[in-house]
């Protein structure tokens, strides 16, 4: 088998491949915010009177759970048009 | 950004190019159409509120009404999340509600620039909000603030980690309030451009089209969301400032 060279195209491949695998960084963020909206649901079923300060807090998380996966996106980015060589 | 971003690439629409080149001493200072885009923004803001103060009625009209619902919103967050105390920074907090909320949703018209897209526009707001901050709860509390770095509680043996974890939250919060922004806006911009591409294909671009449309909706609720959250993690740092935790 031949060597690996760095080549334009071996750098290339390598960077898509990076960019996919980054990709996989939201599966957490989607498990997270389906967590915090299931459990925003539920507890606004068992207690309506509380549902403003429910949402207030389940947006809140929300932000913070959704985070961790645009984290993954920017690293995405970074890979693919920022990192050189 | 880089060679790879040719002419139909879906990052076209986030490219900074000077409409009136300047030059300060060694500084480029063009007038670029993110400043363009800006002053739109800043532009917009005034003219709303100052139609909604110029003909004050006890029943108000349409203007008056926007500006006083948007006003009455952003006051119930800084009440509800930072106490009574941090009334006396609201107009710093409306400012940074409205611009980011303008920037967000002027950002949506098609062919326009996302402002807010730009990490670097989101970390300078970020920056002077988290040493704002920072000074705040120096000036109201002199050395004790460093208290905020330890819980309350903490046995003996967790001190040296805990103090460790909440310096580098602490230190992460101006990185995560503007890559949070920046990135949601950047992310859904790109799916709409590159799912646009998709309707091109023939008869079968209907689906792509309605998906479109709804994407649409939902991404003008992100960015309105965005600029709610971003008021509300403000309003909870300055809490932490003038209440420690």
């Amino acid at each position: 088998m031949e060597p690996v060279t760095n080549t334009t195209a071996t750098i290339l491949l390598g960077k898509y491949i990076g960019a996919g695998l980054a990709t996989f960084g939201m599966l957490g963020a989607a498990i997270g915010v389906g967590i915090i909206f299931a459990a925003a649901l539920q507890s606004i079923a068992r207690n309506p009177a509380k549902e403003g300060s429910i949402k207030g807090f389940a947006l809140l998380g929300m932000a913070l759970a959704e985070f961790m996966g645009l984290l993954a996106f920017v690293v995405a980015i970074l890979v693919l048009y920022v990192v050189k060589q | 950004m880089s060679e790879a971003v040719h002419e139909h690439s879906p990052l076209t629409q986030f490219e900074v190019y000077p409409l009136l080149p300047l030059k300060f001493g060694a500084w480029d200072v063009s007038f670029t159409n993110a400043s363009l885009w800006m002053m739109i923004v800043v532009a917009a803001i005034t003219l709303l509120m100052f139609q909604g103060v110029r003909r004050r009625q006890l029943v108000p009209n349409r203007w008056q009404s926007t500006s006083e619902m948007l006003l009455e919103f952003v006051s119930g967050i800084v009440r509800e999340n930072a106490g009574h105390a941090a009334m006396q920074y609201f107009p710093l907090i409306f400012t940074i509600f409205m611009f980011v909320l303008f920037c967000n949703v002027l950002g949506m018209i098609p062919l326009s620039f996302t402002v807010t897209s730009h990490i670097i526009v989101t970390f300078a707001m970020a920056a002077i909000i988290f040493l704002g901050v920072t000074l705040i709860g120096f000036i109201k509390h002199g050395t004790h603030f460093l208290s905020l770095f330890l819980p309350a509680g903490t046995p003996w043996w967790m001190m040296p980690l805990m103090i460790v974890i909440e310096m580098v939250s602490y230190m992460a919060r101006p990185v995560s309030l503007s890559i949070r922004l920046a990135a949601n806006m950047l992310a859904g911009h790109l799916l709409l451009k590159i799912v646009a591409g998709f309707v091109m294909i023939g008869l079968l671009g209907i689906f792509p089209f309605a998906f479109l449309l709804i994407f649409t909706g939902f991404e003008i609720f992100i960015a309105c969301l965005q600029a709610y959250i971003f008021t509300l993690l403000t309003c909870i740092y300055l809490n932490d400032a003038l209440n420690l935790h």
